[in-house]
């Protein structure tokens, strides 16, 4: 939680981090639709990608496959699930167990070598030591979104994918999971996440990957996206990604 | 699994209500049946009123005296009488609901049966705002009447024979007061025996007398064979009853068998289906399943929780119904091993129910709406619909678990046949109702 919600992205110029998710050719069919189509990308070590799109442009499933839960029809993703934190959108926690009986299950699901001492760290790591006690129903929506991140990081994966994390917290739940999520880039996590909001992608992403149609359109950091539309001056990302789109037909 | 196991024992101690529900269901079901078993139906508050004089409620049977009055006393063991003086009274009852019945019996009845010209008429009213009750009263006081009729054709029988008996062999009469010596046609063949025998040999009135004992020969042999006629006319049907298939069950006992089967029905198949469908909606089975547990092992688990905690809650209920009906309790071990299979079968249905929702109320509710007309449709009894139809409820009651739960917890219980055909049954559901909710959570989770 010490990362600064502010800081700037990682500067271009600097050295790619060692990749530690690969993903090459990803199709996924849903009978005659094609939700994603050969898509392929790649996140390195501390990088902060993020997978932006219109409504079903095929963000979730993309996540899926990389999380392991659906199988692709072709392609291939490294590594495997085992290796891949994930956060679903909707919390996956049990409402009537308290936060730290939850990270204990799924500690002790996860195989975890000591249990109790990683809820303890997580506890500390999500700020929630005060209310391990609380069972997760009486949570906020933004704790909640908390725990649930917890749970994905217990096997300390050094990939994280989290599936449009922000989406129904208010702008202070958002601002305080922000600082959480930048905090474990810092620390070395490779972090996925897909999202609906610009301006988020925009500040705080090394990268954003803009899918639609299930296709992947583009790969690069935010400013790179702003001149392949041409754009300049202060205008938002937001207006950029739109051009895009239409510039591509979407 | 160890884990998640603990997991939804710990969610079930957080839920109070739904504990409450399972641990009071099958007590609450238990002791309503055995009330229901032990005390039998109450019985209909009929008015009564017996019209006929103290002093001709006397009626004499050949020398024999019955006291009608005290042939009512069978009547109330069925009924609970409100005893009236008159014929009005009674009829006045029925029309203001305060009974169900009357019951008039006419002044003349004694003298109708005294004569046994004409049938002595007992008068009934109902009051039919209840047809359930007032079927019953109808039915209890026609099999009431049906009873004293035997009992008053027996008793004339029973006259009837002694007469003949004074004719064939002879004997003592009593009539009014006087004793009369009958001869009867046994002693009157031996007079007449010996005074043949004082007849000189070629003497024609031999021929006669001769002639007059044969007679009084064959009258005596056919008076005897009367005995049996007259018994016939007393009963003239008699009933012999053959089983010929199903159980030798008494009700009480198959009473405590479909009640543990619903029980075990309902618990097994809410809990089941309500644990998996759970994971889903609280998003958890996805995070589960992503190697965390495997989808069988998971369902598993889930088959396990719901079948042990099943098998607990029915042998707490068999044991509150022992306290109203003898069970057998030397065949414990076959209620655990009927019991526990059924549970299985259940839990492995729930989870296919389960797999098919994705919210803990949608699985309750189909669970309900699935399981009822099926416990229904196997308590059809053969007779009561078409072959044709009888036949197809029969392939859908095999193919669902609560048949072959009836069977196994009523041979477990009863001792009423083999329990290895339905265990089998049984075992066969369990193992087809886990693929498909294998595939199911495949296709739809």
């Amino acid at each position: 939680m010490a990362a600064d919600p502010t800081a700037a992205t990682r500067p271009e110029s600097a050295p790619a981090p060692a990749r530690v998710l690969e993903a090459e050719g990803l199709v996924k069919r849903y009978g005659e639709r094609e939700a994603l189509r050969g898509v392929s990308l790649s996140a390195g070590r501390g990088e902060l990608v993020t997978v932006i799109g219109p409504n079903g442009a095929g963000k979730t499933t993309l996540l899926t496959i990389l999380a392991g839960i659906v199988a692709p029809d072709a392609g291939r993703v490294s590594p495997g699930p085992r290796e891949v934190g994930w956060v679903p959108q909707q919390p996956a926690l049990y409402g009537k167990l308290t936060v730290a009986e939850n990270l204990r299950l799924f500690a002790r699901l996860e195989r975890c070598s000591e249990p109790e001492a990683t809820v303890e760290r997580m506890l500390a790591l999500t700020g929630l030591g005060d209310r391990a006690g609380d069972q997760v129903v009486k949570l906020s929506g933004g704790n909640r979104q908390r725990v649930n991140i917890a749970i994905g990081l217990l096997g300390q994966q050094s990939v994280l994918l989290l599936d449009e994390p922000s989406a129904s917290l208010d702008p202070r739940q958002r601002e305080r999971l922000w600082e959480f999520v930048l905090g474990l880039a810092e620390a070395g996590t490779a972090v996925v996440l897909s999202t609906h909001n610009i301006q988020e992608a925009e500040r705080h992403a090394d990268r954003v990957l803009v899918l639609a149609d299930g296709e992947l359109l583009f790969t690069g950091s935010p400013r790179r996206l702003k001149e392949a539309v041409g754009q300049e001056g202060d205008e938002g990302l937001e207006e950029a990604f739109v051009a895009f789109l239409h510039a591509r037909g979407h | 699994m160890r884990w998640l196991l603990l997991k939804d024992l710990r969610l079930l101690r957080r839920s109070p209500l739904l504990v409450t529900l399972l641990v009071l269901y099958p007590i609450v079901i238990a002791v309503l049946i055995g009330f229901a078993l032990s005390r039998g139906p109450d019985k209909p508050q009929v008015a009564f009123a017996n019209l006929v004089p103290e002093s001709a409620s006397q009626l004499d049977l050949g020398g024999e005296r019955l006291d009608t009055s005290r042939q009512a006393d069978v009547l109330f063991r069925a009924i609970d009488p409100v005893i009236v003086k008159s014929r009005a009274e009674a009829v006045r009852k029925v029309r203001d609901g305060d009974v169900l019945g009357a019951i008039v019996i006419p002044e003349d009845t004694t003298q109708k049966l005294q004569s046994g010209l004409d049938p002595a008429t007992i008068e009934v009213f109902y009051n039919a705002e209840d047809p359930i009750k007032s079927g019953y009263v109808r039915d209890t006081i026609k099999s009431q009447v049906a009873d004293a009729n035997n009992a008053l054709t027996k008793r004339l029988a029973k006259v009837a024979l002694g007469f003949l008996d004074l004719i064939a062999t002879g004997g003592q009469y009593n009539f009014l007061g006087r004793q009369f010596d009958v001869l009867g046609l046994e002693r009157s063949e031996r007079i007449l025996k010996e005074a043949r025998s004082e007849l000189p040999a070629g003497s024609p009135a031999r021929a006669q007398i001769d002639q007059v004992m044969r007679f009084a020969t064959l009258a005596r042999t056919n008076l005897d064979l009367s005995d049996d006629v007259l018994a016939s006319v007393g009963t003239p049907i008699r009933v012999r009853q053959v089983q010929l298939d199903g159980a030798a069950t008494p009700l009480s006992s198959f009473s405590v068998a479909i009640a543990v089967s619903v029980s075990i029905m309902f618990i097994t198949l809410l809990l089941a289906a309500g644990a998996l469908a759970l994971e889903r909606e609280e998003n958890a089975f996805l995070r589960l399943v992503r190697g965390l547990v495997s989808r069988t092992g998971l369902l598993l688990e889930k088959a396990g929780l719901a079948a042990v905690s099943a098998l607990a809650v029915s042998l707490v209920m068999l044991a509150g119904l022992g306290l109203f009906v003898d069970l057998q309790w030397d065949r414990f071990h076959l209620w655990v091993a009927g019991l526990a299979a059924a549970a299985l079968a259940f839990a492995a249905m729930g989870l296919a129910i389960g797999a098919l929702t994705k919210e803990v109320r949608s699985a309750s509710l189909l669970c309900v709406m699935l399981s009822l007309p099926l416990a229904f449709l196997a308590l059809v009894p053969s007779g009561s619909v078409s072959p044709v139809l009888y036949d197809a409820v029969q392939v859908v009651s095999a193919v669902f678990p609560f048949k072959p739960t009836l069977e196994a917890i009523d041979a477990a219980l009863n001792d009423s046949r083999s329990i290895v055909g339905p265990l089998l049954h049984l075992a066969a559901l369990f193992c087809a109702f886990g693929v498909a909710s294998r595939l199911a959570l495949r296709r739809f989770a």
